[in-house]
């Protein structure tokens, strides 16, 4: 198996495309790979015929590793190495032998191994969807299980695809009379990935963070005032990606990666913006925002979020970030502290803008609108003046977009 | 335009096809002196005397046979049959020969002879004289299989039936002689396989053919009034079969009610839900419905006679149910 992103070093065989016996064209989809980040079409790069299926449905593959043999139609492959990758479910009945002692009648163990496979696909068995809504979900790229059906059974109808709407991450409490029940809920390939690197992270990278407070009276005006005469409604985040940008041009330290013997000190400011999805959170990248100017920077954004809501994003448009923003503003949130997403150097954290009274030099009392900032920063890469400095510098260009130019 | 009755329509259709060829001859019980038992053939004898028109014993497998073997000696025979339940009588002629001389004989000879008559239920008749039969003869191939709406088609496909060089079963629905439609008087042939639109929609494809077409288009106009626009298609021909229209209003529609008066078991109908499972199977958002008569024997009776039947009223619901209203 290729690698299906930089950062893949294994992959789940969600679901086979073609079977023993058909022929196949490059460029044609083989399987549906779950990786780290996202399930993608794993697609041929040879021409001939799928002779065997090594790999089948549900198991865990490394790259490098032969998944299918690919030949001419009736060749004869009995001489290639071809053991077949036994899926999880059964890999763990192999690991814990312990388990078949406790079992007093050994019918009962053939039992558990014929049961089918969990999921089939994007779908788990026995929850009904039209052929119509199934073939729409995986066109749109749609994830069937976010998706409530109105029909017998709950069955998905093509209207429930056409009327989905990317859901909001609600992390409020569920709606009063939900029943609460225990559940245990599989890790999906994406959560388990999300919660080795950013353990990593927190444990290797020893983490302090620093808070600074933003007035942004001249920055939201000027957005007012750039919104009402364009008609286009420019987001906050592009604004802040881009201050964040110039600050980073300016403290290049902040933007590098710790690489044990060498630090490597990037030379194009990636802004990853972290953005929540139902089964985790992807990080889409902004690339070169040295070089973009914030409208452009708004129109990826845009871009990027609408893809990674839909599960859409291509490995490119979410690897390569040189530093991470996350915003839970909109949730309400006025401060927080953020895992640095790694190998970076430090995550901004973006809260919630707050109207506050506040005492200027003459002493005189008024209201502002004001956010704040926390930097968490790897301290093998950044001391603690180093990270004071980046901060203080974006806090000035925020308030005082016309330094930025300086 | 003339409105003529179904029975006239067919009558032009044999006036005109044997008044341009000599070979072609009528052969039945009663279709000469009596003028046809549904008076269909009326006048015929008259115009085109008893060598071309000829009545024939109560013996439906061997003046079947007869125009078999008259079709594989030159002439083009059309044998009226007084209803299909009697043709059951005849059904060898049909299945073993009929459908399958041309390929035994190596190409040698053709069967152009046209066989038809009433087909379908009709009212009092009972469980052995009311029964649809179409899927008998489209089940075996080297038959084409036609079975028009309305008096116009029913001129132009039988037009067609008469000077096609292969065997073709040509069913009248009994209820049906006396309706009435708009039929020119000019010549014009209706071509197998090829489907009509009834009325274009987005919501839901209603299928038929035949006498259930009335009740079809009844249901789609009661539909309308629900909000639900359905796509109304007479397929005319069942062998060979318009499959091209019928999947391109699938694809369209995404649910597909299929309405035909026969058995539901192995019918025609049923083998149309099998092709839209195969071919549309990506563009079904509801299971493919099929009305057909209850699988049961004709009840004299006539309420329970008019229960057991498709009816506008079950392809309202069928359709309600494949768009999740009921």
């Amino acid at each position: 198996m290729l690698a299906l992103s930089p950062t893949m070093e294994s992959g789940k065989i969600a679901q086979w495309s073609k079977k023993e016996g058909d022929p196949i064209e490059s460029g044609d989809v083989l399987c549906q790979v779950e990786t780290d980040k996202t399930t993608m079409d794993y697609e041929s790069t040879s021409e001939g015929a799928l002779l065997k299926i090594i790999a089948p449905e549900g198991s865990e593959v490394n790259v490098g590793d032969n998944i299918a043999i690919i030949g001419e139609k009736g060749e004869d492959i009995s001489e290639l190495p071809s053991e077949t990758v036994q899926p999880e479910s059964e890999k763990k009945e192999i690991a814990e032998p312990e388990q078949a002692t406790h079992q007093k009648n050994p019918q009962e163990k053939s039992i558990l191994t014929a049961q089918p496979a969990e999921s089939e696909g994007n779908f788990p068995r026995g929850v009904p969807v039209s052929p119509l809504a199934r073939k729409m979900a995986a066109d749109k790229g749609i994830d069937l299980h976010s998706v409530k059906g109105s029909g017998p059974r709950g069955r998905i109808v093509k209207k429930d695809v056409e009327g989905y709407s990317p859901p909001q991450p609600n992390l409020h409490a569920p709606p009063r009379g939900a029943a609460l029940r225990d559940e245990i809920i599989p890790v999906s390939e994406k959560r388990r990935v999300i919660a080795q690197r950013l353990s990593n992270s927190f444990y290797s990278a020893p983490h302090y963070s620093l808070s600074v407070e933003v007035v942004l009276e001249t920055l939201l005006s000027a957005r007012t005032r750039i919104n009402k005469s364009s008609g286009e409604k420019i987001s906050l985040n592009a604004f802040i990606v881009k201050f964040t940008a110039q600050t980073l041009v300016n403290h290049p330290m902040v933007n590098s990666s710790w690489e044990y013997e060498t630090i490597h000190r990037y030379g194009t400011v990636d802004i990853a913006l972290a953005v929540a999805q139902p089964d985790g959170l992807i990080t889409p990248v902004v690339h070169d925002c040295e070089t973009k100017g914030i409208r452009q920077i708004d129109h990826d954004l845009k871009e990027l979020i609408g893809k990674a809501r839909e599960n859409r994003l291509a490995p490119e448009e979410y690897s390569g970030g040189t530093f991470t923003i996350s915003n839970l503003g909109s949730m309400g949130i006025r401060e927080f502290t953020a895992i640095i997403n790694p190998p970076q150097a430090a995550i901004l954290a973006v809260g919630e803008i707050v109207k506050k009274p506040l005492v200027d030099e003459n002493n005189d009392l008024a209201v502002h609108n004001t956010m704040m900032l926390t930097l968490s920063c790897d301290h093998r890469i950044l001391d603690g003046a180093v990270s004071a400095a980046f901060l203080s510098d974006l806090k000035k260009f925020l308030e005082y977009p016309i330094e930025a130019l300086l | 335009m003339a409105e003529k009755s179904m029975r006239e329509a067919l009558r032009m259709a044999m006036d005109e096809e044997m008044a341009r060829d000599k070979n072609i001859i009528l052969l039945g019980e009663e279709v000469a002196q009596y003028n046809g038992a549904y008076k269909v053939s009326q006048g015929l004898l008259d115009k085109y005397g008893p060598e071309r028109v000829i009545d024939t014993p109560i013996s439906e497998e061997g003046f079947t046979g007869v125009g078999v073997g008259a079709a594989m000696a030159g002439l083009r025979p059309i044998v009226e049959w007084m209803t299909f339940n009697f043709a059951l009588m005849a059904i060898d002629q049909i299945y073993s020969n009929a459908s399958k001389m041309r390929y035994m004989s190596g190409g040698q000879f053709g069967v152009p002879a046209v066989f038809r008559g009433p087909n379908g239920p009709a009212e009092y008749l009972a469980a052995q004289h009311s029964q649809a039969l179409q899927s008998i003869y489209a089940h075996v191939p080297g038959l084409k299989v036609v079975s028009p709406s309305t008096p116009y088609d029913a001129k132009g496909m039988l037009k067609s039936a008469i000077r096609d060089d292969n065997p073709v079963i040509f069913m009248e629905a009994e209820l049906m002689y006396g309706w009435k439609g708009e039929v020119p008087d000019k010549e014009y042939l209706i071509p197998f396989g090829e489907a009509a639109v009834k009325q274009k929609g987005n919501d839901v494809t209603l299928l038929g053919f035949s006498k259930p077409m009335s009740v079809i288009l009844e249901a789609a106009g009661e539909l309308t009034k629900e909000g639900i626009n359905a796509e109304v298609i007479d397929l005319r021909s069942l062998r060979p079969l318009d499959e091209h229209s019928i999947y391109a209003s699938v694809r369209k529609t995404n649910r597909c009610v299929i309405i035909d008066e026969a058995w539901p078991f192995a019918s025609v109908g049923s083998h149309i839900g099998w092709l839209i499972s195969k071919n549309c199977f990506d563009f079904l958002d509801a299971p493919v419905e099929l009305v057909s008569s209850e699988d049961v024997p004709m009840p004299y009776n006539h309420t329970l006679e008019l229960a057991a039947q498709p009816s506008a009223e079950k392809i309202i619901r069928a359709a309600r149910r494949t768009l999740y209203r009921e």
